[in-house]
């Protein structure tokens, strides 16, 4: 895993080669969420999150669905190109919390690169939305439970990717 | 790697309540070790210690005006954000890697 392109301080880059053909990864990223987003620590809901859906079209809703049946939106499909773009707003605030007037951008580029191989590229942008609500930036360092935990995880993660 | 040690030392910093409640207090600007002690059960020196922990774990910045020492929330918000969304993607990205071959492995080949 590498970031690339030039460094914008108000986005993060990713990319990353997908054993696999391009269309199965467009299907497996948008229909099959649920089976890889780790749901476990990445949730908004008070219920136990069960699944991840993207709705197949522009204007469709990005939500978790908890097993209680209690949906909490993510954000909203702002372009849905298949096989190779998707477009997402992430309207989670920096304390956790759905706010759908943030509308930070993930766009997710499938570009096939032959033999059942394909590169995803993940840019998450528009993050100065989130210091102009510096006050809520604050409070991540100051909650306890859930962030706390996730913020753990990650590290752990980070770790392992360093 | 630098960006998670940051986050778990400022998680550790934040893992004592005394702690997170002189963190707090800086919330509505900079204060002075006396004026943060001020109404709180533990002694100044103590105090003075929490901060000594807060400031290396990046969380907390010293202004020095003229005699005193003022403690103050590093501004540097987005920047640790940053931080945190690299480490969360790369975890997201890897899980959705291994689902996608594991189904083009099933659809074979």
């Amino acid at each position: 895993m590498t970031g690339h392109g030039s460094f914008d301080p108000n986005s993060v880059r990713k990319s990353i080669d997908v054993h696999a053909a391009q269309q199965t990864a467009w299907r497996v990223f948008t229909e099959d969420m649920g089976t890889w987003w780790p749901l476990a620590y990445y949730k908004i809901g008070k219920a136990k999150a069960i699944d991840a859906i993207v709705e197949p079209f522009s204007g469709g809703r990005w939500y978790e669905r908890g097993e209680d049946g209690s949906t909490c939106d993510w954000g909203t499909v702002l372009a849905w190109e298949p096989f190779s773009r998707l477009l997402l707003s992430w309207d989670i605030s920096a304390d956790w919390q759905p706010d759908p007037t943030l509308k930070t951008e993930i766009e997710i580029r499938f570009i096939a690169s032959g033999n059942n191989s394909t590169r995803v590229e993940l840019e998450h942008r528009l993050l100065d939305r989130y210091g102009e609500r510096r006050d809520e930036m604050r409070r991540v360092f100051d909650t306890e439970g859930d962030w706390g935990r996730l913020l753990a995880s990650f590290a752990d993660a980070a770790e392992k990717h360093g | 790697m630098a960006t998670a040690l940051r986050v778990e030392r400022a998680l550790d910093a934040l893992g004592d309540p005394t702690r997170r409640a002189v963190f707090k207090r800086l919330r509505k600007g900079n204060r002075s070790v006396r004026e943060i002690a001020d109404g709180m059960a533990v002694s100044r020196p103590a105090v003075s210690q929490h901060l000594k922990v807060l400031k290396s774990a990046g969380l907390i910045l010293v202004r020095i005006d003229g005699a005193r020492r003022l403690y103050g929330i590093d501004p540097n918000g987005i920047e640790s954000l940053r931080n945190w969304l690299e480490g969360f993607w790369d975890e997201t990205l890897s899980a959705f890697k291994l689902a996608a071959e594991r189904e083009q492995q099933k659809s074979g080949r």
